[in-house]
């Protein structure tokens, strides 16, 4: 097993009588992706800041790249690269004079910083953009200016707090492009998300948080396992057909069905992905079952969370309109982006917390 | 010297911003301007200078030193606003990860400031020139009084620094950088001879920092009425009593600065 480039012990911190970490343990081996995966407030983003230098802990030890964060904050930063969840760029400065400006301030001269910096936006196809000021960019493009900004000196442990919060699911798609290209090439990364699926798709390892405590760890299919996998959910246009629509679908069942008959709903859990649904449609319709609406769906957060410690995520209104919007797009293909600004900039206050 | 190297980046950063954001220099212009030409012509009739009281002109000469520190001094608002602005904003978390000096932000902010200070004070020369102030000394000497400026206005912005770190919200950082220097600077001698306030009143007009530019910047210019006499000790001292107040608040408020801005968690 090769060396942790990441690891955290028993790490307190309190605001004033918030306990926002509550002994969180980490450790991420080398050249892997761990996924910090909480709802908002769940202390991911406080647990970055720690290892970041940016705050110090109450109580716990950490190390990063082998280096104390506690005693050698600065050996540490000369180590990492960290990307927030807002764009930490200097809106009234072009892209290059902003990535140019991070190099110099690693102690690279300006030439090699000038030069460092056109690569970068070329290689996240900001090169057309290079000489506008950031505050004209869109949502996406200061995302990935700021990536950039991480990887002026292609640090060897990075940190991405929150990278797609509040994209579009083209941008998010490009984003977790770049990030699986940089894991390819080596680099440590330790990622928080509240997405499952971002989870799922980019992170080896998983570590679910909450209330500032690490309560699973697992990769996502463990953690999957755990929680129950897939499930079919139908909705039939006449509640009379729900005894006959819940015999046709226990051959596919792999567990207790469940019904409810106000909204004509009927969830089943299942195993074997989109070739189970097509079964299930051609079963109902044999049956001339006239159906409202049918889809499979993959665990959410909120169902890890329910799982993992019987409680809801706890984001308020947000974690409705997500789920919501989850369930009416049925397959879970796409993460929720059902947040309105406004909500985006509450929870966003909340996890700085 | 990562320390100079990373001050002068972040400095160049703020200069660029200025250009990039005209407005805010613009209006830093118009109040200055404003008080000169206000103090000239709508006050400057009803205040006579002891010593020169047959001359019209000699108020205006008289003047001019005092607008021009109390300029200087307004770099406090600009530099409480800055700083608090980058500390609300994500910008300084990138800064506190990366492996820089800790004082280079509080720095390179002031360092920018200084700059816009001096392209202030040029302006204002040039408007303070055109409705007939003079300078009656040597160049070098005069030279000399613009330093003397300088320094002052980097010390108080290292005031601004410790207030933008303190106050969390730029809006409250512009009113509290700017609301206790209007008594500091109208309680000097920078607008009407200190003589003519409230013996009790005279002491604190005396010793005051700014009043010791003041005075220095009036020397060094060849401002000061021919027939006034200065018996207080700071102005007949006030060339080295005003670099001794400005070093001694760039040391003090610079301490106390960076140790703020390294505890400030976020």
């Amino acid at each position: 097993m090769s060396e942790a480039a990441i690891s955290a012990e028993g790490l307190v911190r309190t605001f004033g009588n918030v306990l926002a970490l509550d002994g969180v343990d980490l450790d991420v081996p080398e050249g892997t992706v761990l996924g910090l995966l909480g709802p908002n407030g769940a202390g991911k983003t406080t647990t970055v800041r720690v290892l970041t230098t940016l705050l110090r802990p109450d109580a716990g030890r950490a190390t990063v790249a082998g280096v104390d964060v506690l005693k050698h904050p600065d050996k540490v930063r000369s180590l990492i690269g960290l990307s927030g969840q807002y764009a930490a760029v200097d809106e009234y400065l072009t892209g290059q004079e902003n990535l140019q400006m991070v190099g110099e301030l690693y102690q690279m001269s300006a030439r090699d910083a000038k030069a460092r910096a056109r690569e970068l936006l070329e290689q996240f196809k900001l090169a057309d953009a290079a000489g506008r000021i950031a505050k004209t960019y869109s949502g996406g493009m200061r995302r990935r200016l700021d990536l950039a900004a991480a990887l002026v000196v292609r640090p060897p442990v990075m940190f991405l707090d929150e990278p797609t919060t509040g994209l579009d699911p083209r941008n998010r798609m490009a984003l977790w492009e770049v990030i699986e290209e940089l894991v390819a090439g080596g680099t440590t990364l330790l990622l928080t998300t509240q997405y499952l699926e971002e989870a799922d798709r980019l992170a080896h390892d998983i570590a679910v948080v909450d209330r500032g405590r690490v309560i699973a760890r697992g990769t996502a299919d463990q953690l999957k396992a755990q929680i129950g996998g897939e499930r079919v959910e139908v909705v039939v246009t006449d509640s009379a057909a729900l005894p006959l629509a819940v015999e046709a679908l226990a051959p596919y069942a792999i567990g207790e069905p469940t019904v409810e008959p106000h909204t004509r709903r009927i969830t089943v859990p299942v195993t074997g992905g989109a070739r189970v649904l097509a079964d299930v449609i051609r079963d109902l319709d044999a049956r001339e079952i006239l159906i409202h609406d049918i889809g499979l769906r993959r665990p959410t957060l909120d169902d890890v969370f329910l799982s993992l410690t019987g409680h809801a995520t706890e984001s308020d209104a947000d974690s409705e309109s997500e789920s919501d919007a989850e369930e009416d797009r049925g397959d879970g293909a796409e993460s929720p982006d059902g947040q309105s600004a406004a909500g985006r900039k509450a929870s966003r206050k909340k996890a700085r917390v | 010297m990562s320390a100079v190297n990373d001050s002068v980046v972040v400095a160049k950063r703020n200069v660029r911003r200025m250009t990039r954001i005209p407005e805010v220099l613009v209006f830093g212009l118009i109040q200055p301007v404003m008080f000169v030409l206000l103090f000239t012509y709508v006050m400057g009739g009803a205040i006579t200078v002891p010593g020169a009281a047959s001359d019209p002109n000699a108020y205006k000469q008289y003047l001019i030193a005092g607008i021009f520190a109390q300029t200087v001094t307004f770099a406090v608002a600009g530099a409480s606003a800055g700083i608090s602005e980058d500390m609300t904003k994500g910008l300084v978390d990138r800064f506190r990860s990366l492996p820089m000096a800790r004082g280079a932000v509080l720095t390179g902010r002031t360092m920018a400031d200084s700059v816009q200070t001096a392209l202030i004070l040029v302006v204002l020369s040039v408007v303070s020139l055109l409705i007939g102030w003079r300078t009656h000394n040597d160049l070098w000497k005069v030279f000399c009084g613009f330093l003397l400026l300088l320094l002052l206005g980097y010390a108080f912005s290292w005031i601004g620094a410790l207030i933008g770190l303190s106050v969390r919200s730029p809006e409250a950082a512009t009113s509290a950088g700017l609301v206790w220097l209007f008594p500091l600077t109208f309680i000097s001698n920078a607008f009407v001879p200190v003589a003519t306030m409230p013996g009790w009143l005279q002491p604190i007009a005396y010793w005051n920092p700014f009043s010791a530019t003041v005075q220095a910047v009036r020397e060094l210019f060849g401002n000061v009425p021919p027939g006034m006499v200065q018996t207080a000790w700071p102005m007949k001292h006030a060339v080295p009593v005003s670099i001794g107040w400005s070093l001694l608040i760039i040391v003090v408020f610079r301490a106390l600065a960076v140790s703020k801005y390294r505890r400030s968690d976020g």
